[in-house]
C-alpha cells in the first residue's frame, strides 16, 4: 500500500541544493512517438496496418511481416507482471539518487514484453497490471505499471510522483487570479493540496466579484504583477523565484476582430505585451530560478503552465489579433520547453477552446466553463501531460489540425470556425 | 527440420595456438593495442610471420570507430580474408565456423581470430546507453543498470518456474571460482565460499554481487588453418567436430528461458557423431550463472528445468563429475568485453591439447584413475543483449586430435 505524502521537512539552509541530474533522454527519432502520445496522456505503441502485429520496442518495420507501415495506436496496456526486480546499483545519476528502484517485465495481453517502471503497489509477479506512459524528468516516454485496480493514496508512489508535477504540498505562482479562469485555478490548487499560492493581480482598482473570496483563502497570498511592467516582474522573481515550485501564467487579454474591424494597433499592442511579451519577462524572471531548484527536496520546482489557445494552432479569424498572439506564445512556449527540459522543468502548454467569458460571448456553444480549464490544468499536473487540449471545440480542432493544416486554415477562413 | 541439402561438416579444420593477453580491470590503451597484443603473440607462439596470416576475424565493441579493416592498416596485415564480429559471447563459435568454412573453402590458409576489448574508467557505462537502439530506447532509460535487470528478471523467472535457489547459482560460481585458481586468474585470486556467494550485497534481486561478471580489459585469440597445415607447422591442435547457431530464436517467448541451442542441437551433435554423454567438459557462456544452467539443458545435458538439480548433483570444477568452464569462465576472471566470448573457445583448445596445466580435464566416459584426458569439449556462446534477451546463440563441438 502507498503511504500518503506527508509535508516534507522545511529544507535545511547549510546543505547545497541538490541539483539535477537528468534520466537518460537519448531515444531513436522513431520512438519518439510513445513521447508524442505520452505528453498528451495517452499511451500508443505502433502497430503493423498490414498484418495487426503490435511492436515494442519502437522500430521501422514489423517484426511479424516486415512491412514498413507502423502506426502508433492507443493501447488499453493491460497485461500480467511476468518478472520484477529491485535494482540497488545503477550507472546513471538520476537512479542512483533514488535507489532502491524497482522494475518490471511485463507481458501486454497484445503479446508484447515491456520493461517498466513500477509501481510500489504492484508486487507480485502473476499480478495483473495496467502498463501506461508517462514523461520522466527528462521529459522523454517511460512505460509504467500501475496496479489494477487502482489501490490508495497511489499517485503518492515516489515512482509516479518522480514522472508527474502533483501541486500538493507545492508552492504555486498564478498570473492574473482575479480573472475567473484565474480565480477557478487557485480553489482548483487549493483543492489539489498545493502548500502556498502566490496570487498575482494587476489593476488593483479593478474589482472582480468573487476575488475577495479568493483572498482570504489560508493558503493564498495576493502579489501585485503587472505582466506588462518589466521592472515589477523582476522584483515579484527576486523576491518568489527561489521559492516557486510551479508557474501558472495564466494572465492573458482578450479582445475579438481581426484586422479590418478595428483601426490601430493599440489592441494588437496589448495582446501582444501581456500574451506574448509577459511570458517573455515572466520567464526571464522565473526561468532560471526555476531550473536550479528542480532537485530541491520532495517538492521541488517541477512545472511551468502556459494558458495559450486552440486559435495558437491557427488564426481564428474573428479573432485574429488574439490567435496572433497566442501563436506567438506558443512559439514562445516551445522554446522555453527547450530551455527547461535540460533542468528537468516540464512546460505544460494548455489549448482550451472557447471559454465561456465576456470575450467569447458571441461564439456558440460548447464553452468551457473556467472550472473545467482549471481541471483539466491540475490534471495534467498531476499526470505529468505536457500538451493539454480542454473542451471539445480544442479536440476536434485539433484532430481538423492534425489531418491536414492546411485545410484547416481554408476552413476557418471560410468560416468554419467552431 | 528438413534440408534439401545435408549441411557439410567441419573435417579437416584445425584450432589451434591459443593466446591470452593477460586481463586488467582498467586499462588506459585503446582496443587496437591489445589486438596487437594478441596478434604478436599468436605470431610468437606459432612461429608464423604476419603475412602467413591470410585471414583475420576481429570481434570488438571498443574498437569504434574502426571496424576490422581499420585493425589491418593498423598492424600491417593484408589478408585476402576479413570479417568483422562483434557478437559479443558469441563471438568465439561465430569466428570459429566462419574461418572454419574460408579454410576449407580456400579462401584462406590461416586464420587468425581475435577478441579484444579495452576497459576505461567509465567505458562500461558509456556503452550501455548506446549499445543498441532498442537498448536505448526501452532499456537504459529504466534504471540503467545494464544486463543485470534483464538477467535479473531472467533469474527470477527461471527461479519461480523452476524451482532453482540461490545456492544453485551459487555451486556455479564457487566452482568457478576453484577452477580459476587453477588457472592462474588475473582479476581475482581468492577462493569463494558458498557463504560468501551468498552473503554478496544485491545489485538488482535477485543478482548479487558475485552473480555478475567484472568489466575489464583482455584479449583472447586462436588460429584456423587446415589439419595438414596444422600437422607441418608443428602446431598442438584441437579439431572442430561441428557447430551451429541461431539468432533471435522463440522470439515470442514473453520472457527468456530456453535459448537457440534447442533448435539446433540435434545437428550439432549429430554432426560430431557424439552425445551429451560424450562431452567431457562444457565452456558455457556464463554473464550470469543462470546463463550456463539453461545451457545445461538446451544443450542436452538434462531436461528443461532439470539444471537446478543436475548442479546439485555434479561437482563442476576441472576435476568433478562435470567439468565447467574450467578457466573459471567470465564469472571469476572478467569479462573482457567481446574476449569474454573466446574464453571459453580458447580453453577449450588448451583442454583438448594438453595446455592446461593444473586443471587439465580427464575423460569423462572413463574410470577416475584411467586419467586419459578429455577427448571431447562442447563450447557455448550466447550474446549481444539488444533488448530483453541474448540473441546470439552458438555452440561449438571440438575434439581432440587423432
Amino acid at each position: 500500500m502507498t503511504m500518503p505524502l506527508m509535508r516534507p521537512p522545511r529544507k535545511n539552509p547549510v546543505l547545497r541544493t541538490r541539483q539535477m541530474n537528468l534520466p537518460p533522454w537519448a531515444r531513436s527519432r522513431v520512438a519518439m512517438g510513445l513521447t508524442v502520445a505520452a505528453a498528451e496522456g495517452r499511451f500508443a505503441l505502433q502497430v503493423c496496418e498490414a498484418c495487426g502485429a503490435v511492436q515494442y520496442p519502437p522500430r521501422e518495420a514489423c517484426h511479424a511481416c516486415v512491412s514498413p507501415r507502423l502506426q502508433w495506436r492507443p493501447q488499453s496496456g493491460e497485461g500480467r507482471l511476468i518478472a520484477a526486480t529491485t535494482l540497488h546499483h545503477s550507472n546513471d545519476l538520476f537512479f542512483r539518487e533514488r535507489l532502491p528502484w524497482r522494475l518490471g517485465l511485463v507481458h501486454l495481453d497484445c503479446g508484447s514484453s515491456l520493461m517498466v517502471h513500477l509501481h510500489g503497489d504492484v508486487r507480485q509477479p502473476g499480478q495483473r497490471v495496467r502498463v501506461t506512459a508517462r514523461l520522466d524528468r527528462a521529459g522523454r516516454a517511460v512505460v509504467i505499471a500501475l496496479p489494477d485496480p487502482e489501490t490508495p493514496h497511489m499517485n503518492d508512489d515516489p515512482m509516479l510522483r518522480e514522472m508527474g508535477c502533483d501541486p500538493k504540498f507545492r508552492k504555486v505562482l498564478v498570473t492574473d487570479g482575479k480573472s475567473e479562469v484565474g480565480q477557478a485555478l487557485v480553489r482548483a490548487l487549493v483543492k489539489a493540496g498545493a502548500d502556498i499560492i502566490w496570487v498575482g493581480h494587476a489593476e488593483p482598482w479593478k474589482k472582480m466579484p468573487g476575488f475577495d473570496d479568493i483572498a482570504d483563502l489560508p493558503q493564498v497570498t495576493l502579489v501585485p504583477l503587472d505582466v506588462t511592467d518589466g521592472r515589477a516582474v523582476e522584483q515579484v522573481g527576486g523576491a518568489l523565484g527561489g521559492k516557486v515550485d510551479i508557474v501558472v501564467h495564466n494572465a492573458e487579454v482578450h479582445r475579438t476582430y481581426g484586422i479590418g474591424a478595428r483601426r490601430g494597433t493599440d489592441v494588437a499592442r496589448l495582446e501582444m505585451d501581456v500574451n506574448y511579451f509577459g511570458l517573455l519577462r515572466l520567464a526571464q524572471a522565473f526561468g532560471p530560478a526555476l531550473r536550479a531548484r528542480a532537485a530541491d527536496g520532495a517538492a521541488h520546482a517541477v512545472a511551468w503552465v502556459n494558458l495559450l489557445s486552440i486559435y495558437a494552432l491557427a488564426n481564428f479569424p474573428p479573432h485574429g489579433t488574439y490567435s496572433a498572439s497566442k501563436a506567438a506564445a506558443h512559439s514562445l512556449a516551445q522554446c522555453l520547453r527547450a530551455e527547461m527540459r535540460p533542468a528537468g522543468i516540464r512546460v505544460v502548454n494548455v489549448f482550451p477552446g472557447p471559454i465561456d467569458e465576456a470575450w467569447n460571448q458571441n461564439l456558440p456553444p460548447p464553452k468551457l466553463t473556467p472550472e473545467a480549464v482549471a481541471n483539466a490544468i491540475v490534471k495534467a499536473l498531476r499526470d505529468g501531460t505536457e500538451d493539454v487540449y480542454p473542451g471539445d471545440v480544442a479536440q476536434e480542432w485539433l484532430e481538423r489540425w492534425r489531418d491536414d493544416p492546411r485545410v484547416l486554415e481554408r476552413e476557418l477562413a471560410a468560416g468554419g470556425g467552431s | 527440420m528438413t534440408r534439401l541439402r545435408r549441411r557439410r561438416g567441419y573435417e579437416g579444420v584445425a584450432v589451434c595456438v591459443p593466446v591470452t593477453v593477460p586481463y586488467v580491470r582498467y586499462s588506459t590503451r585503446s582496443a587496437h593495442w591489445w589486438i596487437g597484443r594478441a596478434v604478436r603473440a599468436l605470431l610468437d607462439a606459432s612461429g608464423l610471420q604476419k603475412a602467413d596470416l591470410d585471414g583475420l576475424t576481429i570481434s570488438s565493441f571498443s574498437l569504434t570507430p574502426d571496424t576490422a579493416v581499420g585493425v589491418t592498416q593498423h598492424l600491417g596485415l593484408s589478408p585476402r580474408w576479413l570479417d568483422h564480429l562483434p557478437n559479443g559471447g558469441a563471438s568465439g563459435v561465430m569466428a570459429l565456423r566462419r574461418a572454419a568454412r574460408a579454410v576449407q573453402a580456400g579462401d584462406a590458409d590461416i586464420v587468425a581470430c581475435v577478441a579484444a576489448d579495452t576497459n576505461h574508467v567509465d567505458s562500461f557505462r558509456l556503452m550501455l546507453g548506446s549499445f543498441s537502439a532498442f537498448a536505448r530506447d526501452a532499456t537504459y532509460p529504466y534504471g540503467s543498470g545494464g544486463p543485470n535487470a534483464i538477467f535479473a528478471f531472467i533469474t527470477a523467472n527461471y527461479m519461480a518456474r523452476f524451482g532453482a535457489r540461490r545456492e544453485d547459482f551459487g555451486r556455479v560460481c564457487v566452482d568457478q571460482r576453484t577452477n580459476a585458481l587453477a588457472y592462474g586468474s588475473r582479476v581475482f585470486r581468492k577462493p569463494l565460499t558458498l557463504e560468501e556467494y551468498l552473503a554478496g550485497r544485491p545489485i538488482a534481486e535477485p543478482i548479487h554481487l558475485f552473480d555478475c561478471v567484472m568489466p575489464c580489459a583482455g584479449a583472447e585469440a586462436f588460429l584456423v588453418m587446415c589439419e595438414q597445415r596444422a600437422r607441418d607447422l608443428g602446431l598442438a591442435h584441437a579439431v572442430v567436430r561441428g557447430a551451429i547457431e541461431r539468432h533471435n530464436a522463440y522470439s515470442d517467448d514473453p520472457i527468456f528461458e530456453r535459448g537457440g541451442w534447442r533448435v539446433d542441437r540435434e545437428d550439432l551433435y549429430a554432426m560430431a557423431d557424439a552425445q551429451p554423454a560424450d562431452i567431457d567438459f562444457l565452456q558455457a557462456y556464463d554473464d550470469y550463472p543462470v546463463i550456463p544452467m539453461v545451457q545445461i539443458e538446451d544443450l542436452g545435458f538434462c531436461d528443461k528445468g532439470d539444471a537446478p538439480a543436475f548442479v546439485r548433483a555434479h561437482r563442476l570444477t576441472h576435476d568433478g563429475s562435470f567439468p565447467l568452464n574450467t578457466s573459471g569462465g567470465q564469472l571469476s576472471t572478467g569479462q573482457a568485453g567481446a574476449a569474454g566470448g573466446f574464453l571459453g573457445m580458447v580453453e577449450a583448445i588448451r583442454q583438448l591439447t594438453d595446455a592446461a596445466p593444473g586443471r587439465q580435464v580427464a575423460r569423462r566416459a572413463m574410470p577416475p584413475d584411467t586419467n586419459e584426458p578429455a577427448r571431447l569439449g562442447l563450447v557455448g556462446g550466447f550474446g549481444m543483449v539488444t533488448y530483453d534477451r541474448c540473441l546470439c546463440t552458438g555452440a561449438a563441438i571440438l575434439g581432440r586430435a587423432a
